[in-house]
């Protein structure tokens, strides 16, 4: 029982350890910030689906680039880019998308699988790419990172108007020339890389936890354009930073302990609006009381 | 002043003749229904006015100019659908789209920004409900706020898609009146494409009425009568009018659920389609 619990956490030489791991940390923030902002358009545009499916053709590029010795970064932008694009281009109706994404995303995990199988390394890395990891992120990858998400942010920036407009009121944004069609594809390919790095940390099967739970969370608590991202990025950084930090000493994967947290905030946030609902529905029965006696 | 002018126009998908040779000047402060059956093309008028459809024939002029997608002199409201619970917007922030939704940026707020918004809100009746969101807002607040957003670019000319559809009696005279008042007030050219007329029967200027690609323009008393729909329909129709409204029996079958599609998504709230026409609606749920 005390391995068992020593496994999950151990806090020794921890001072040691966050010097070492400063890099994942800084990578946990800045990824936290791009996706918690885009997530708060897959929440608007109902992708959810999408993320998870575009994560698995990510982890097949990975693997490929990973076997061809063409990089991991490189492979995982390749497969996000080209299954975003993909799902933007040919699903534009929601039943579309749904069937194109249950349709490719077992072809990638497929297609990963294999060339992992083939990739002649150690193991450990190998699985890193599905359940994430956590390895010290060295310079030129935190680099990388760095810039694609600066990318995101930049590019949901410039966008971020009218598309929300076209997301949550696409018949008015169309009738006023908002160029829907343009929006949706530049948003795919940001998501597309978001995902990308996303992969390299938690992992293809656990992208969800940070680029759906936090918005989901916040959305949750406010209907305001203004703190719905705040809070996305808040809740998103928290949960990896958080869940980094808790896994510095641990022998097991970082992606249990991002996951985790950021479930259970939303938990948290999903009874705070219960909490609320109820005080409210419970001062109009009150009235209605007063009223009526 | 004229604001919308079609000439000779027509519309045809492949062999499917919609209508042609449709000549409709509506001026400033005009106050035009659109009627017909399901599938008489009556919200493809509509596409074609917001620059989304070409005319097979023929030529659309906003304000003396060809017309283009995007106008922001053309106010929208789209078919009336009730905003899913949890859609995060506030009723200020559906508003706000359709202040400067479409612009590049990430729209920081703004003292200017707000103090338009909160006029717009004023002059719709909203400001009591603004900062709720709007999945939690009763269909007819939802609409206030359509009016609202539409006017924000300050157009001339207002495109109303069923803005009633699912709306309760109460709630249909407020939002036309809400309407008619803005036109008035602003000297808006309306066209109003509706399946019921009752509800605006004593607003509109001229009807529009759409079927069996013909059509018939003139004042509601000109155009809703036995002979005149008869004709239009080539079947014996029946105009009757009842204390000051107007039932329209004996619309053939046979157009219906054509453009379901464009209904899509109103379970729930269940209209009228199967009396045809502008058959007599009943009272919707409870407000």
């Amino acid at each position: 029982m005390n391995d068992l619990w020593s496994a999950i956490f151990d806090f020794s030489d921890y001072g040691e350890l966050i010097a070492l791991l400063r890099n994942s940390i800084f990578a946990g923030a800045v990824l936290g910030i791009a996706g918690g902002l885009i997530g708060v358009f897959v929440m608007q545009r109902d992708m959810a689906f999408a993320v998870h499916g575009i994560s698995e053709l990510s982890f097949a590029g990975a693997s490929a680039g990973l076997l061809l010795g063409l990089g991991v970064v490189q492979g995982a932008i390749v497969g996000s880019l080209v299954a975003a694009a993909l799902i933007g281009l040919l699903g534009s109706r929601a039943r579309d998308r749904n069937s194109i994404i249950a349709v490719l995303m077992p072809f990638g995990l497929g297609i990963g699988i294999l060339c992992l199988a083939l990739f002649p390394g150690r193991s450990a890395n190998k699985f890193g790419l599905l359940t994430g990891q956590i390895v010290a992120v060295d310079d030129p990858r935190l680099n990388s990172l760095l810039i694609i998400c600066a990318i995101v942010v930049v590019g949901l920036a410039v966008v971020w108007r009218p598309l929300v407009f076209a997301s949550l009121d696409a018949d008015v944004a169309i009738a006023r020339g908002v160029p829907a069609r343009w929006l949706s594809l530049v948003f795919m390919m940001l998501l597309g890389l978001t995902i990308a790095v996303s992969v390299q940390i938690v992992g293809a099967l656990l992208v969800l936890s940070i680029l759906v739970t936090p918005a989901a969370a916040a959305l949750r608590l406010t209907a305001s354009p203004v703190w719905v991202p705040v809070l996305s990025v808040v809740f998103a950084t928290v949960s990896l930073v958080g869940g980094i930090l808790l896994a510095l000493g641990a022998s097991v994967p970082i992606s249990p302990y991002v996951t985790t947290i950021s479930f259970l905030i939303y938990l948290v946030a999903r009874v705070i609006s219960w909490q609320r609902h109820r005080t409210r529905r419970g001062r109009i029965t009150s009235t209605t009381e007063v009223v009526t006696a | 002043m004229t604001v919308l002018r079609l000439s000779g126009a027509g519309l045809a998908y492949g062999s499917r003749h919609l209508w042609s040779g449709l000549d409709l000047a509506v001026d400033a402060g005009e106050f035009v229904a659109v009627l017909g059956a399901n599938g008489s093309g009556k919200t493809s008028l509509l596409k074609v006015i917001l620059g989304q459809q070409q005319l097979s024939s023929g030529s659309a002029e906003l304000l003396g100019e060809r017309i283009h997608g995007g106008d922001r002199r053309i106010g929208y409201i789209p078919q009336q659908k009730m905003a899913e619970p949890g859609t995060p917007l506030r009723g200020r922030d559906l508003v706000g789209l359709g202040v400067d939704g479409h612009r590049l940026g990430p729209g920081w707020p703004s003292r200017a920004r707000r103090r338009k918004v909160d006029a717009l809100l004023e002059s719709v009746g909203a400001s009591g409900f603004a900062s709720r969101p709007i999945g939690t807002l009763s269909g007819g607040e939802q609409q206030r706020l359509r009016v609202g957003q539409s006017l924000a670019g300050d157009p001339r000319l207002l495109l109303c898609d069923e803005p009633l559809i699912s709306l309760d009696l109460r709630h249909q005279r407020e939002v036309s009146e809400l309407i008619d008042r803005q036109r008035r007030e602003r000297d808006l050219g309306v066209l109003f494409v509706t399946h019921d007329v009752n509800p605006i029967l004593g607003m509109v200027d001229r009807v529009l009425y759409l079927a069996n690609g013909a059509f018939r323009i003139g004042t509601p008393d000109e155009v809703l009568r036995s002979e005149v729909l008869s004709e239009l329909y080539q079947s014996p129709i029946d105009v009757i009018r009842s204390r000051g409204r107007i039932v329209v029996v004996g619309v053939p079958d046979s157009s219906h659920h054509h453009d379901d599609h464009d209904h899509a998504d109103h379970a729930g709230h269940p209209h009228t389609a199967g009396t045809g026409g502008l058959g007599t609606h009943p009272t919707g749920g409870a407000a």
